[in-house]
C-alpha cells in the first residue's frame, strides 16, 4: 500500500485492539508563581482563574487527538508549581483553601487529577513548606482530585530525617481521615527522593521551578504490547529478548512523541518531555508482573525477579530514548501493587513480599508504590520503610518514592478496594520490629560522597 | 491529510461496498485498498484522502466506527502519521 506496509498497519491496529496500547496521560504543567500572595482567599481565586484560563482546552484537545489518531488517551491532567512556594506565608487552613480551589478547577476542567500540592524539603522546611505539610491530611481528605508529594531527600542534599519522621505521622493521619474509603487519601500522596520536576504521572506530578510558564508532558504506557512481543519472541536468549523489548519500546514511544507534539501544537504550549514508562493498570493484559513472568519466572517475586526487571527497565529506556526528542519524568517500569493484576496475584500467593519489592525499586523507575499495609502499623515503622526506600534513591542517584496505605482497621490478608486505575490490593504484612530510636534521632543523613561531582 | 481505514471482522458480502459507500457519502477519496488476514479475521485496509470531507475528520471517523458496530466489524479510521511515526525512523 503505497509507502505504508500492510503488516506494519496490522501490527499497530493489533496493539490497540488486543494489547491495551494507549497514551496514559497528557499532563499540562502550569506555573502558579504569579498567583502568590498573603491572603488565602485571593490566592485560591487566582489559582482557580489561572487553571481555568490555561487548561480550558486541554480535555477537548486530548479527545480530538484521540479521535484523529485513533489512539486512546486515558488521562488528561494538570500539574502545578509546588503549592508550598506560592502560598509561602499562608497558614495550614489557608493551604486547605487553596487545595479546595485546585479541586474545583480540576472538576470544572474535567481532569481526573491535579498534582502539585507539594513541597521540596530535602534540606529543611521553609515556613510555607511547614504549614503546607501540616495541611496535607485535611487537604487530601476534603478534596477528591488533588494529589500531593513531598521530596524529603536528594543525592545532593542527603536525607532530611526530620521530614521523614513527619511523613509517617502525615500518612497515618491521612489514613484515619479517609478511613471510610479504605484510607484512599494515602493513594494521593507520595514521598520522594530525587523527585523529577517534569513527571506527568500522578500522584507525584508537579510543575518544577525551572519549567516554563506552561508545558505539555506525555506519559506513554504499554505493558501489554511488551508482554505480547516477548511471547512472540519465543525461546530466545536474553540478548535477543532485550532487543525485542527495545524495538517495542521504540514503537510505543513514537506514538507518545506524535501525540505530545500534536497536543503542544494544538494548545500552543511548548512540548516538554515524553515519559517512557510501562505503567500497568488492573486490566487483564496490562501488567508489568506478567511481563516478568513471560521472561521466565514462575511468579513475580521469585529469585531472579530483580534481574528481569533490571533488563526490562534498561531496554525500555534504550528503545524509547531514540524515539523521542526529549525524554524525562520517571521513565522506566512502574511496579504499583494495587494497579497491577499480576502483582496482586503474586502478593496473594505469598510470592511477592515488601522486602522483594524494595529490592526491585533499586532497578526500576519508582518505589514502593500502592502498597496496603495493616492499619495499626506504628508510625516509626512507616518512617523506617520510607527511610530505607529513600536511601536507595539517594545512594543510587535515582528517583525513589513511597506511596503506602496503612489501611485503617485492616489487617494483613484483608483487602482494600478503590476501583478504577487505583485498583485493589491485599494488605501486606510488615516487619514491625521498632526503628523508633533511629527515627527519633532526627537530623539529616549526609549526602553520599559521590554527590560531590564538581 | 490521508487516513488509514482498517476494517477487521468476519468476512461477509458487501463489506467493501458499505465502507466505500460511506467514504463517498462523506467526501473521502479512496487512494488504495488491500486486504489481508489478522489472526483468524478478515482485514481490509484503505488509504483515503480526507482533505475535502463534508464533515470534520473526527466526525467521519466516528461515523465509520458506528457503521462497523452495526455490522459486527471493527472499523478504525486513523491519521496516517500514526503509522509513519511508529514504523519509520
Amino acid at each position: 500500500m503505497s509507502i505504508l506496509n500492510i503488516q506494519d498497519i496490522l501490527e499497530t491496529v493489533n496493539m490497540l485492539r488486543e494489547e491495551n496500547l494507549d497514551i496514559r496521560t497528557i499532563t499540562m504543567g502550569i506555573s502558579l508563581f504569579d498567583c502568590a500572595g498573603p491572603d488565602a482567599g485571593r490566592v485560591a481565586d487566582r489559582v482557580y482563574d489561572k487553571l481555568m484560563r490555561r487548561a480550558k482546552d486541554l480535555v477537548k484537545t486530548g479527545e480530538d487527538i484521540e479521535r484523529t489518531y485513533g489512539i486512546p488517551i486515558v488521562n488528561k491532567r494538570v500539574s502545578v508549581t509546588p503549592i508550598s512556594m506560592i502560598g509561602a506565608s499562608l497558614s495550614p487552613e489557608g493551604y486547605v483553601t487553596v487545595a479546595r480551589a485546585m479541586d474545583r478547577a480540576a472538576k470544572d476542567l474535567g481532569v481526573n487529577f491535579i498534582g502539585g500540592f507539594s513541597a521540596l524539603v530535602q534540606k529543611g522546611f521553609t515556613a510555607g513548606a511547614d504549614a503546607m505539610v501540616t495541611a496535607i491530611p485535611q487537604a487530601l481528605s476534603e478534596t477528591e482530585r488533588v494529589c500531593s508529594s513531598v521530596n524529603v531527600a536528594s543525592t545532593k542534599a542527603g536525607v532530611n530525617m526530620d521530614a521523614v519522621r513527619r511523613m509517617g505521622a502525615t500518612i497515618k493521619r491521612l489514613a484515619f481521615l479517609t478511613k471510610d474509603e479504605d484510607s484512599i487519601g494515602c493513594a494521593k500522596f507520595v514521598v520522594f527522593a530525587n523527585v523529577p520536576e517534569d513527571n506527568p504521572f500522578m500522584a507525584g506530578a508537579f510543575h518544577g521551578v525551572g519549567e516554563p510558564e506552561c508545558v505539555i508532558n506525555v506519559g506513554v504506557s504499554g505493558p501489554g504490547v511488551v508482554a505480547s512481543a516477548i511471547d512472540r519472541a519465543g525461546d530466545c536468549d536474553l540478548s535477543a529478548l532485550a532487543d525485542t523489548i527495545k524495538k517495542t519500546a521504540f514503537k510505543i514511544t513514537r506514538m507518545g512523541q506524535l501525540v505530545a507534539y500534536e497536543a503542544a501544537r494544538r494548545l500552543d504550549v511548548p512540548f516538554g518531555i515524553v515519559d517512557l514508562s510501562l505503567a500497568p493498570t488492573p486490566a487483564v493484559g496490562d501488567s508489568v508482573a506478567h511481563i516478568l513472568e513471560k521472561m521466565g519466572l514462575e511468579q513475580t517475586g521469585a529469585h531472579g525477579t530483580t534481574a528481569c526487571l533490571a533488563l526490562l527497565n534498561d531496554a525500555v529506556k534504550k528503545g524509547g530514548v531514540m524515539a523521542s526528542g526529549h525524554v524525562g519524568g520517571l521513565s522506566g517500569a512502574f511496579i504499583p501493587v494495587s494497579e497491577d493484576a499480576g502483582m496482586i496475584d503474586a502478593v496473594r500467593a505469598g510470592s511477592l513480599t515488601v522486602e522483594k519489592l524494595e529490592a526491585m525499586t533499586a532497578v526500576c523507575s519508582v518505589g514502593l508504590d500502592m502498597i496496603a499495609v495493616p492499619g495499626d502499623t506504628p508510625e516509626a515503622v512507616l518512617c523506617g520503610m520510607i527511610a530505607d526506600e529513600i536511601s536507595i534513591g539517594v545512594a543510587n542517584t535515582k528517583t525513589t518514592a513511597v506511596r503506602v496505605i496503612p489501611a485503617y482497621g485492616k489487617r494483613a490478608g484483608d483487602q482494600v478496594r478503590y476501583g478504577g486505575l487505583l485498583g485493589s490490593a491485599p494488605v501486606m504484612p510488615l516487619n514491625i520490629r521498632s526503628p523508633e530510636k533511629f527515627i527519633s534521632r532526627g537530623g539529616r543523613i549526609p549526602a553520599p560522597i559521590h554527590s560531590l561531582k564538581n | 491529510m490521508r487516513a488509514v481505514i482498517t476494517v477487521i471482522g468476519k468476512d461477509s458480502k458487501g463489506i467493501i461496498a458499505k465502507v466505500s459507500g460511506a467514504c463517498y457519502e462523506y467526501g473521502a477519496n479512496i487512494i488504495d485498498i488491500t486486504q489481508s488476514v489478522l489472526r483468524e479475521y478478515f482485514a481490509m485496509i484503505m488509504l483515503a484522502e480526507c482533505d475535502s470531507l463534508s464533515v470534520p475528520f473526527t466526525e467521519f471517523a466516528r461515523a465509520l466506527s458506528a457503521l462497523g458496530e452495526q455490522n459486527a466489524l471493527d472499523i478504525r479510521t486513523m491519521h496516517e502519521d500514526v503509522f509513519q511515526s511508529m514504523h519509520r525512523i
